[in-house]
């Protein structure tokens, strides 16, 4: 007798002290179907896939495999029963080759001792029943995130998944890759498999899926066959509202090139991460990097700030050239950055709210008093900010940072990046993590810098995100500079750009700023 | 009267005693590097060291049997690792902190034990330490057979260790495993391996050669315990670990770099060169601060020193 | 309502003692287990030690001249913690201050007091520091681990200090292996007639409210602070790293040496081997205990001097060794981390008790984040 579901869970809850994170989940996948799962950021996806792979236990509910119930207490568990994932963050050891990633705990398939010729034959063999073509010698770290997010499915395949999770699959690849795992998708589905598909991009949804199950704010918001649904509809049903997009009023001019980088090459450990990169950031306009990540986004952005050595080229902020010459000098010249991983280069968790928006400023007059620090006036000043910037922190100004939520996190990185009236703000995937309510925030902050005429380097991954704030839109591949285009682009040749196969440089400068 | 030194008797003698010189720091690096690769700083190795040296004199001197008193060097180079694990691996605690800490308690606990055991004997309590084994055959060999192939067991061991551990690492599973935890816990936890235990197993294996390695120095090279004998040869085996790449051939290379200065400054302690005694005793410290400025930032294993939280 | 903050306050720090007295606490129970196995009394032992620490006038100042030079490599060692460097050289460093005033409280005469041992003390800062600035120079120039060399570094002065003084610094005579008596304007004025409680207690006591202010109120300090909780973030906002871990090193050093300078120029008025049993490293324990604050390491060093002191009187009045002292400072050290965990607890306790000071948001923000990264 063929189970009518490959998986599902009755009631699933789990509970974070006072958070509910997933409450009463139900959720049926069928064999052979691509059973999608939609929801924003904290909506209560990741805690459920972490439920279903054994990572972390319900305090409620039950898992049924195959029409029976089950526990797990470990990945193992679930790897035993058929369950594989993908996890956002790949769980592959970068410095391991392919093979050894694959096999990694699978003693009774590979023996004790590990015979390398055999290995090596049986991963070739079998990446190539999936059309793979991955090199079992190659080593992760080298390989591109596609390929990466191969080995990882190849992993979980190997181990005989027949319900595969994807959490978040295409965060990290370009349209053409996201072509490709499609097709790997119908492949594994013509194999009789069943995927859930974590995301929180409709269109994506849409194509890849028979059924979507919406999450918000931990709870089920309801299951739809895909073909009775549309975009509009799922997205009014994982945000409880019509979704707004980032509006762009005009209200400023462009006011001409404030940060110039002139033929910027950055070595990093024997490689060129990033290869005579030119670019003008004019004043009053957002230039979005686009890219898959790891193509010499962060390099470029370290270059900027002058912790990345810079081979050859100039970094002209404001006609000051600050090539090399450090984070202290950048800063002075009028550089802020909002950095990606706000916790470790953004923050300092365990300083104060307060600590934390002096960082760069307590230089200088007026928090600084000769060798000291001015205290009231650090005091008076972020209360100002934590009133500003809407700053929601039990503990006041003298709160810890970790004690935030990510939203509020990012407030204290916005609060004192934007109070120190920079002239160029680059800002790296400024809502990562965010919620909905924190996204837009967010977006209308930037907007409101670009209006008082700053310029403003966007580096994200997210694709809606450029082309809803970008004035131009910069395409990296690879270290170079592969488009310049103006958000209108198409996502044909955006992914293009993005995987090198073409050139475009056709927004030079900004729209009625001048041709450079 | 420099001259006897570069005779060719005497370059034997000096490579003879380079191996002895070389066995317990190449036991205390082997062992650490089970620790390292598992992700857990060996910084406690001294430790461990100082344990097994006492442990191992007062099991060899009370039984008269020197295989007791390896065992109960391994046994207490093992306890102090497991206090060491509890607190890096399960409590998540500063490895440095903990590490130096264990170092404190070893040297303060086999100072007091030895003062409570020993005290009322006024001249050295002494042990006949291990004898070279001649191997049969190889012995004969001209140089090599008195430099290789006459030499303590536990020299043989320590070398034996080197291709051993270089096995397990790069060829088999259980390897596999060790390194995994130590490059990237999540993802071994991912996969269903068992971060915790692996890493106790590890930090215990240290210990227990680390233990070795200090019984090495009571029950061959000194035959008796003095307080901290060690002489951080424990930091140095540390050291060894970074300037060898993590890597037991490495170590190997290192350890015989550290015996060869430690062997030589000896010689020339003995020969009565015209430099002050404190200044070859140096020789060693100095080489280890040369050794870690040129190691520079080696890539270390990924999750070394950090701990894992499920969660 | 107006006294309620200060109140709070009082409270808050009060809460701060709890767990460093009950790891002292346990030390000292696992310390009366180790002394009953090895077949001693451990009431009378520890009654001896007590004694020997607080049981006279005498005892007490006795307690006070052993706290002083723990005082100096506490704070060293504190202040290399707020830079996240791990400094295990106050051992050498002390030395290497000791070392300088030996020299220089012999070879320069005919200076008043007031001017002498100001100098003296500069002097030993400078070379403690320099000391200390080597290991964190090679730590941010080349990744160095600082555990490691400021060990050998730690080893290195000891034999220098061992050739030194049966060499260039001998005592005119050449018969003892120490080096010759400092002159008398070098040494430091007596407290308390009667006792050898000397003016370096207070020069002690007036470092630790400047290492204090140092750390908590200066422009320095804070970008110590802000390189040892976060480097990255530091060097994100311009704050220049290296240059900061060097600096806590060779501060971290000074004090050390200054030490080393003060119980030279306050007690033995020379230098010989085995000058200090370990004040650099019990130093580590000191500063963990105090939680790398300055003012607490006050506290935390009268405790490691009583310890010292009465260990002394019970190895003569009950015949246990006074090793004891050293096992129970490491095990201060591990009863520090692993009630560490239950700090945590406690803390969030207390935050929870208070809703009223935390928004909602607030509450929910450790688990939204626990949530968000599982």
């Amino acid at each position: 007798m063929v189970p009518l579901y490959a998986l599902e869970t009755r009631g699933i809850t789990k509970r974070f002290g006072a958070l509910i994170a997933n409450d009463q989940i139900d959720l049926t996948v069928k064999p052979g179907e691509v059973l999608s799962l939609l929801g924003e950021n904290g909506a209560g996806k990741t805690t459920l896939m972490n439920i279903l792979y054994g990572l972390l236990r319900p305090d409620e509910g039950q898992i049924l495999v195959g029409g029976r119930p089950v526990e797990f207490r470990s990945p193992r568990q679930a790897i035993d029963l058929g369950v594989g994932m993908v996890h956002q963050h790949f769980m592959l050891i970068p410095a391991f080759s392919v093979a050894e990633n694959v096999v990694l705990g699978m003693r009774k398939k590979t023996g004790a001792v590990i015979s390398r010729t055999r290995l090596r034959s049986s991963i070739r063999e079998f990446s190539h029943r999936y059309n793979f073509d991955l090199d079992p010698d190659a080593r992760v770290g080298d390989l591109p995130v596609g390929l990466q997010q191969r080995v990882e499915i190849l992993k979980s395949l190997y181990r005989g998944a027949q319900i595969l999770i994807l959490d978040e699959p295409t965060a990290v690849l370009t349209p053409q890759e996201t072509g490709d795992l499609f097709r790997v998708i119908r492949h594994l589905q013509g194999e009789g498999k069943s995927v859930i598909f974590i995301s929180h991009k409709l269109n994506e949804v849409m194509e890849i899926s028979q059924r979507v199950t919406v999450l918000r704010l931990g709870k089920v918001q309801g299951t739809v066959e895909t073909s009775a649904t549309s975009p509009a509809e799922l997205a009014k049903m994982m945000i409880g509202r019509d979704l707004a997009a980032p509006s762009s009023p005009r209200t400023g001019g462009y006011t001409g090139p404030t940060l110039s980088l002139q033929g910027l090459t950055v070595r990093r450990e024997g490689k060129e991460a990033c290869s005579g990169i030119s670019l003008d950031v004019w004043g009053g306009e957002v230039l979005g990097i686009a890219g898959v990540d790891g193509n010499g986004q962060n390099e470029l952005v370290e270059a900027i700030l002058g912790t990345a050595p810079v081979a050859s080229g100039r970094v002209i902020l404001d006609g000051r050239d600050i090539t090399g010459k450090g984070p202290a000098r950048a800063i002075d010249a009028g550089l802020a950055l909002v950095p990606e991983d706000r916790q470790t280069r953004g923050l300092i968790m365990d300083f104060s709210i307060a600590e934390n928006l002096i960082l760069e400023s307590h230089r200088a007059a007026p928090f600084r008093r000769g060798f000291f620090i001015d205290e009231a006036q650090v005091n008076r000043f972020a209360a100002g900010m934590i009133q500003t910037f809407d700053i929601r922190s039990g503990g006041g100004a003298s709160a810890p940072a970790s004690s935030l939520s990510g939203g509020n996190q990012q407030k204290v990185v916005l609060a004192r990046e934007i109070s120190r009236e920079p002239k160029v703000l680059v800002v790296m995937k400024p809502t990562r993590g965010l919620d909905v309510g924190a996204t837009e925030y967010v977006h209308r902050r930037l907007l409101e810098e670009r209006a008082k005429g700053k310029a403003i380097l966007l580096v994200s991954s997210e694709l809606e995100e450029i082309k809803g704030l970008s004035d131009r839109i910069a395409v990296m591949h690879r270290g170079a500079v592969t488009g310049l285009v103006w958000p209108d682009v198409s996502e044909e040749d955006l992914g293009q750009l993005m995987t090198g196969a073409k050139t475009m440089l056709s927004a030079l400068g900004p729209r009625g700023g001048g041709e450079q | 009267m420099l001259e006897p030194l570069f005779s060719l008797t005497s370059i034997i003698a000096l490579l003879s005693s380079t191996m002895r010189t070389t066995a317990p720091v190449l036991l205390a690096a082997i062992g650490g590097l089970f620790s390292d690769r598992s992700g857990v700083l060996s910084i406690g190795l001294e430790g461990f060291m100082l344990a097994g040296a006492f442990a191992g004199f007062v099991g060899a001197f009370y039984s008269g049997n020197l295989w007791i008193g390896i065992a109960a060097a391994l046994i207490a180079g093992m306890l102090l690792a497991f206090v060491y694990a509890y607190f890096s691996v399960s409590v998540g605690s500063s490895q440095a902190v903990a590490g130096t800490g264990l170092v404190m308690l070893a040297a303060g606990a086999t100072g007091f034990l030895n003062r409570v055991l020993f005290r009322s004997s006024g001249n050295f309590v002494r042990v006949t330490p291990f004898q070279p084994v001649a191997i049969p055959g190889l012995s004969r060999l001209p140089i090599i057979g008195q430099v290789l192939f006459t030499q303590n067991v536990l020299v043989y061991l320590a070398f034996a260790l080197v291709p051993l551990t270089w096995f397990i690492l790069y060829r088999t599973a259980l390897g596999l495993q060790i390194r995994s935890v130590g490059e990237h816990a999540k993802a071994a936890d991912t996969v269903g391996l068992n971060v915790t235990l692996t890493r106790y197993a590890c930090v215990l294996v240290s210990g227990a050669l680390g233990g070795l390695g200090g019984a090495y120095l009571s029950l061959a090279h000194a035959n008796t315990f003095i307080e901290m004998m060690t002489a951080e040869r424990g930091y140095m085996a540390f050291a060894i670990i970074i300037f060898g790449k993590y890597n037991p051939w490495g170590a190997m290379g290192a350890s015989l770099l550290f015996g060869l200065a430690d062997a030589l400054q000896l010689k020339l302690q003995v020969a009565g060169v015209p430099v002050p005694y404190e200044f070859l005793l140096m020789f060693p410290y100095v080489l280890t601060l040369a050794a870690m400025v040129m190691a520079g930032k080696t890539t270390a294993p990924a999750a070394l020193g950090s701990a894992y939280k499920k969660n | 309502m107006k006294a309620r903050p200060h109140l709070d306050s009082v409270l808050a720090a009060a809460r701060q003692l709890i767990i460093p007295s009950l790891a002292v606490l346990s030390a000292f129970v696992a310390g009366a287990v180790v002394v009953a196995a090895a077949g001693f009394n451990p009431v009378q032992t520890f009654a001896a030690l007590l004694d020997g620490a607080f049981g006279s006038g005498i005892n007490f100042t006795e307690t006070l001249v052993k706290s002083t030079p723990y005082l100096f490599t506490g704070l060293g060692v504190a202040i290399a913690f707020r830079s996240r460097s791990f400094n295990i050289g106050a051992e050498g460093q002390f030395y290497m201050g000791a070392l300088a005033v030996s020299w220089l409280g012999v070879a320069i005469t005919g200076l008043p007091s007031f001017i002498l041992i100001p100098l003296l003390l500069a002097a030993a800062f400078v070379a403690g520091g320099a000391y200390g600035a080597i290991p964190g120079y090679l730590k941010a120039k080349v990744g160095a681990s600082e555990i490691v060399t400021t060990v050998m570094m730690n080893s290195i002065a000891v034999q220098i200090v061992s050739w030194i003084i049966k060499g260039p610094l001998q005592e005119p005579r050449h018969f003892y292996p120490e080096t010759a008596e400092i002159v008398n304007a070098a040494k430091l004025p007596v407290l308390v007639p009667g006792t050898r409680l000397h003016l370096g207690l207070v020069i002690g006591l007036a470092m630790a409210v400047a290492a204090y202010i140092l750390i908590f109120k200066t422009v320095l300090g804070f970008q110590i602070r802000a390189v040892g909780s976060g480097a990255l973030a530091a060097e994100y906002a311009g704050i220049n790293v290296r240059r900061n871990v060097v600096l806590a090193m060779a501060i971290s050093g000074g004090l050390a040496g200054m030490g080393g300078a003060v119980e030279l120029l306050g007690v033995t008025w020379k230098l010989y081997s085995n000058f200090s049993p370990g004040y650099g490293y019990s130093a580590i324990a000191v500063a963990l205990l105090a939680k790398r604050n300055p003012l607490a390491v006050i506290l935390t060093s009268l405790l490691f001097g009583a310890l010292a002191t009465g260990a002394n009187n019970m190895q003569r009045a009950a015949e246990v060794p006074a090793m004891l002292a050293s096992v129970m400072q490491a095990l201060v050290i591990f009863f520090v981390l692993g009630y560490a965990v239950y700090e945590d607890r406690f803390a969030r306790y207390w935050a929870e008790r208070k809703p009223r000071d935390r928004g909602p948001h607030a509450a929910a923000a450790g688990k939204e984040a626990a949530g968000s990264n599982a």
